[in-house]
């Protein structure tokens, strides 16, 4: 069997960074890539506003992911494309398979999960009505415009109010659709600001929040569609519904990441971010496994992937020279509370941190004029008044070697939002 | 001219178009959608029923038996999933554990075998997620899960093998009898026969009121169901049916022979013979009623939800043969449950009706088994690398939830009675019946229907007539193109 020191699944944004990292920390890399082209899922994402935090410059999709595959290939970094992985055992070897090579297994010394995140369906939606064409996910929609250079059709209605969907809002415009509304279960937006402002405000597509699809028309295609306003209980108000017309319904409901390889390793997910539990290191608990990007949590901003990303990069590289200490000295639980949804890593270990810790987390609720606080068990270290917080984006604090050092007895970190 | 006509490609259109091919006869099938198992046949519980529930004496009795014990012999010849995994009959009331003897003496005088009443702790050990008020079960070992998109597609690529023609968009608009041969008429043709046989489905009396003056009437039934994720799968283990109570019928949970959960159905009558629409109402119904029988299903794992139509006929039970005044017209009407289970039976009793009618003899060339798409998961890496050396399409996986590959896919569009549209690949393959529901793989598989049928994108639909996908090109594909 082949050997390999690290293995990374998938070439997107993720797998790019986390390559470069470990790479460059000294190790054998090797991606594995289903697609016939690295870049992921920013191949498809034309649009700009990409790169902001990493390069200071605003970036389409392929452009971004471009400047990482240059690094990749400038490093002669071993690529595999057209392979889909299969399996991952505990013990890390890896099987996959390709057209030329067939199955094929390596022996991982240490494995990156980077598979990424998928659009949750409409039959997980469980939107009532009739099955016909025109229903698509807003990202296939996306591939089908972008990549394939097909429109589904002229007359649009989209649910959910994700990134993705605000963006096709906009493209489909673009191409000359008209984009009658987008409708949010939630009473509030799951994209960010910046999309509603540039992709609906601008182009006025009305967006109504605490409204929802509640009946689809059309045997073979799509023709109308009907939304109601629904209630604090998410149900339909009787008497609230609106019929439209239209050939294309978009759905943008939520990413879910896309751990069917980690379960079979053995990794445990996280039942609020359905990706896998990771220390400091981003180490799942399986060891040698690492993860990092949509796939451990979704991301709003590919900025923020590709810092994580190299993170894992780095610690996997470690973790594959030796420089870590198995022993884990302590283990200081990281906890969300108060309308803090969860934290990446979920614990941390003082003694493997350099100077700094990025803890990433998202809030369940919108928050105007809140605290961020952060507490070391009782003791309240950090108090950080925000003007909005929204579960659409994703937040950060940063935790420093020197403070952790400064509590030799800390046990639990937690993170909640104050209202003062 | 052809010696018999069958209307409507289900599975009991394809299961009598099976048997007749064993005789020397020149068939056609007709079908008014894309393609075969598009109506009632694509949308049931995919349950081999054993045979307690019909009453005695009746045509659904009859031949769910029958059509329960031919299915081992159908499903090796044709190579169709089947599993007889039992069911489970469950009443939540000590009052009813009467009735489920009632039921096991019932299906005793169907001749239906192994049949056992089981007090709530042996059911708990061999379903340990039984429902909290579960007194006791009737278990019927005979019972089973079985592909009925599988079912019907072999039946048909069997009775093509063996030279069944099958036209298909083609909807019979009139039926009609002159000089004793039968006239079938679409939009666009008339086709001339011997014999007719009307497999309908839910328009199976519209047929027969063409050609009868007994009357008969049919009202679709409709029935929601929702489907679990295969990583749902195992939660139980048999098919669970509820004893009928006074608050109505109740609703099965099952495992399905592909290892997801399907649990429904509902039962509203409608008037559109196309209501296929699933309602709130009617998802949440299921999976209230389910909590009876099946504690803590995780139904938030599920990946779609759908609706079927029975042909429920105003009798009650199935109605085979012919009229008396219209002889060579051939009903299969009512067929509702347990019409899967009784297909192979009905097919069998309907070809013999019509060989004795026709005076048919028997091909000598009969071909009696088909070979399913090739599934390389069943392959060690060994044999799987040997075929992708050979066809290496094998090597690419299309659709990453059920791990189908190129290879499959292009086997389904290129057999007899081949898929032509996406729910064609999907029905054939199982590409796009994972959990992304096709987000992943539709525009690929798209992509492949497009080079193999020789089409322009605009053209590939998910199920023929207006389902087209894509309309037409972007402003940038335009100048690419």
């Amino acid at each position: 069997m082949r050997k390999i020191d690290i293995v990374i699944i998938g070439g997107g944004p993720a797998g790019l960074a986390a390559a470069v990292a470990a790479y460059d920390s000294g190790v054998d890399v090797l991606i594995l890539e289903r697609d016939e082209q690295l870049g992921g899922i920013l191949n498809q994402c034309i649009h700009n506003g990409f790169g902001l935090h990493t390069f200071k410059e605003e970036l389409t999709g392929p452009e971004y992911a471009y400047r990482y595959i240059r690094q990749v290939s400038h490093r002669q970094i071993d690529i595999r494309l057209n392979t889909m992985v299969m399996d991952i055992s505990p013990d890390r070897v890896v099987t996959a398979m390709n057209r030329e090579e067939g199955m094929f297994q390596i022996q991982a010394k240490a494995v990156i999960l980077a598979m990424g995140c998928r659009e949750r369906p409409r039959g997980a939606l469980n939107i009532p009505g009739y099955r016909p064409a025109g229903i698509f996910s807003a990202g296939t929609a996306q591939r089908l415009v972008n990549i394939e250079g097909y429109m589904p059709g002229k007359e649009v209605v989209i649910l959910g109010s994700g990134d993705i969907g605000l963006i096709m809002a906009r493209r489909m415009t673009l191409e000359g659709a008209k984009v009658k509304l987008v409708a949010e279960l939630m009473p509030y937006s799951g994209g960010l600001k910046r999309n509603i402002v540039q992709c609906l405000d601008d182009f006025d597509i009305p967006l109504r929040l605490s409204h929802t699809v509640v009946d689809i028309e059309g045997k073979e295609h799509i023709t109308a569609v009907t939304i109601a306003e629904v209630g604090a209980d998410r149900k339909p108000i009787r008497g609230t519904e609106e019929r439209y017309t239209c050939d294309t319904l978009l759905l943008s409901c939520g990413l879910i990441p896309e751990n069917e390889l980690s379960t079979a390793a053995g990794v445990t997910l996280s039942p609020i971010t359905g990706g896998p539990v990771v220390n400091e290191s981003l180490e799942t608990d399986i060891e040698g496994v690492f993860a990092c990007g949509n796939v451990l949590h979704v991301h709003d901003l590919v900025d923020y992937v590709s810092e994580e990303a190299a993170k894992a990069g780095q610690t996997a590289a470690w973790y594959v020279r030796g420089e870590f200490s198995r022993d884990r000295g302590r283990e200081i639980a990281l906890k969300a509370e108060d309308g803090v949804r969860y934290t990446v890593p979920a614990t941390l270990d003082p003694n493997r941190i350099e100077d700094k810790l990025t803890v990433r987390f998202r809030v369940g609720d919108v928050y105007k004029d809140a605290y961020v606080s952060v507490y070391f068990d009782d003791a309240r270290i950090t108090h950080k008044k925000k003007r909005v917080i929204a579960p659409g984006e994703m937040e950060q604090i940063i935790l420093t070697r020197k403070q952790l050092d400064e509590y030799p007895d800390l046990r639990t970190i937690t993170i909640k939002v104050e209202r003062e | 001219m052809y010696d018999i006509i069958i209307i409507g490609a289900g599975v009991i259109g394809c299961a009598a178009a099976r048997e007749l091919s064993k005789y020397n006869a020149k068939i056609l099938v007709i079908e008014k959608c894309e393609d075969v198992c598009a109506g009632t046949s694509k949308a049931n519980s995919g349950i081999v029923h054993s045979g307690y529930d019909a009453h005695s004496g009746t045509r659904k009795a009859r031949f769910n038996v029958e059509g329960n014990r031919m299915m081992d012999k159908v499903c090796e010849e044709l190579d169709v999933p089947f599993q007889r995994i039992g069911s489970l009959t469950v009443c939540t009331d000590e009052s009813q554990v009467s009735a489920l003897f009632a039921l096991k003496e019932r299906g005793e005088r169907n001749g239906v075998e192994g049949l056992r009443v089981l007090n709530r702790d042996e059911l708990l050990k061999t379903e340990p997620h039984i429902g909290d008020g579960v007194v006791a079960a009737l278990w019927a070992p005979t019972a089973g899960v079985i592909c009925p998109f599988k079912l019907t597609i072999a039946f048909a690529e069997n009775a093509a093998v063996n030279g069944v023609e099958f036209l298909f968009d083609a909807e019979v608009k009139s039926v009609f009898p002159e000089n004793g041969i039968w006239h079938v008429k679409t939009a666009e043709q008339e086709y001339t026969a011997a014999a007719v046989v009307n497999a309908a489905g839910v328009y199976a009396d519209v047929f027969h009121n063409m050609v009868s003056a007994h009357k008969i009437n049919i009202t679709p039934r409709r029935g929601d169901y929702i489907l679990l994720d295969r990583a749902a799968g195992g939660y139980v283990r048999h098919t669970i049916f509820q004893m009928p109570t006074k608050l109505g019928k109740g609703v099965l949970v099952t495992p399905t022979v592909h290892g997801n959960t399907i649990v429904g159905p509902t039962a509203v009558d409608v008037e559109d013979r196309e209501a296929t629409a699933t309602t709130a109402e009617g998802i949440d119904s299921v999976t209230q009623k389910s909590a009876l029988s099946v504690k803590g299903l995780p139904v938030r794992q599920v990946i779609t939800s759908f609706a079927g139509l029975r042909a429920h006929e105003d009798g009650g039970d199935f109605i085979l043969g012919e009229p008396d005044d219209a002889p060579g017209f051939f009903d299969c009407a009512g067929i509702e449950s347990p019409g899967l289970t009784s297909a192979p039976a009905v097919g069998a009793y309907i070809a013999g009706k019509i060989k004795e009618k026709l005076q048919l003899s028997e091909k000598e060339d009969f071909i009696p088994t088909r070979k399913d798409i090739l599934d390389p998961k069943k392959l060690t890496i060994e044999e799987r690398n040997e075929l992708i050396k050979k066809e290496p399409a094998y090597g690419t996986i299309v659709c990453r939830c059920e791990s189908v590959t190129e290879g499959e896919i292009l086997d389904a569009i290129r057999r007899p009675v081949g898929a032509r549209s996406l729910d064609g690949v999907k029905r054939r393959t199982r590409a796009g019946m994972g959990r992304c529901q096709a987000g992943f793989c539709s525009p690929k598989v798209m992509e492949i229907l497009r080079r193999e049928l020789g089409k322009d994108l605009t053209e590939i639909t998910k199920c023929g007539g207006d389902s087209r996908i894509v309309i037409e090109r972007t402003k940038d594909g335009e100048k690419d193109a």
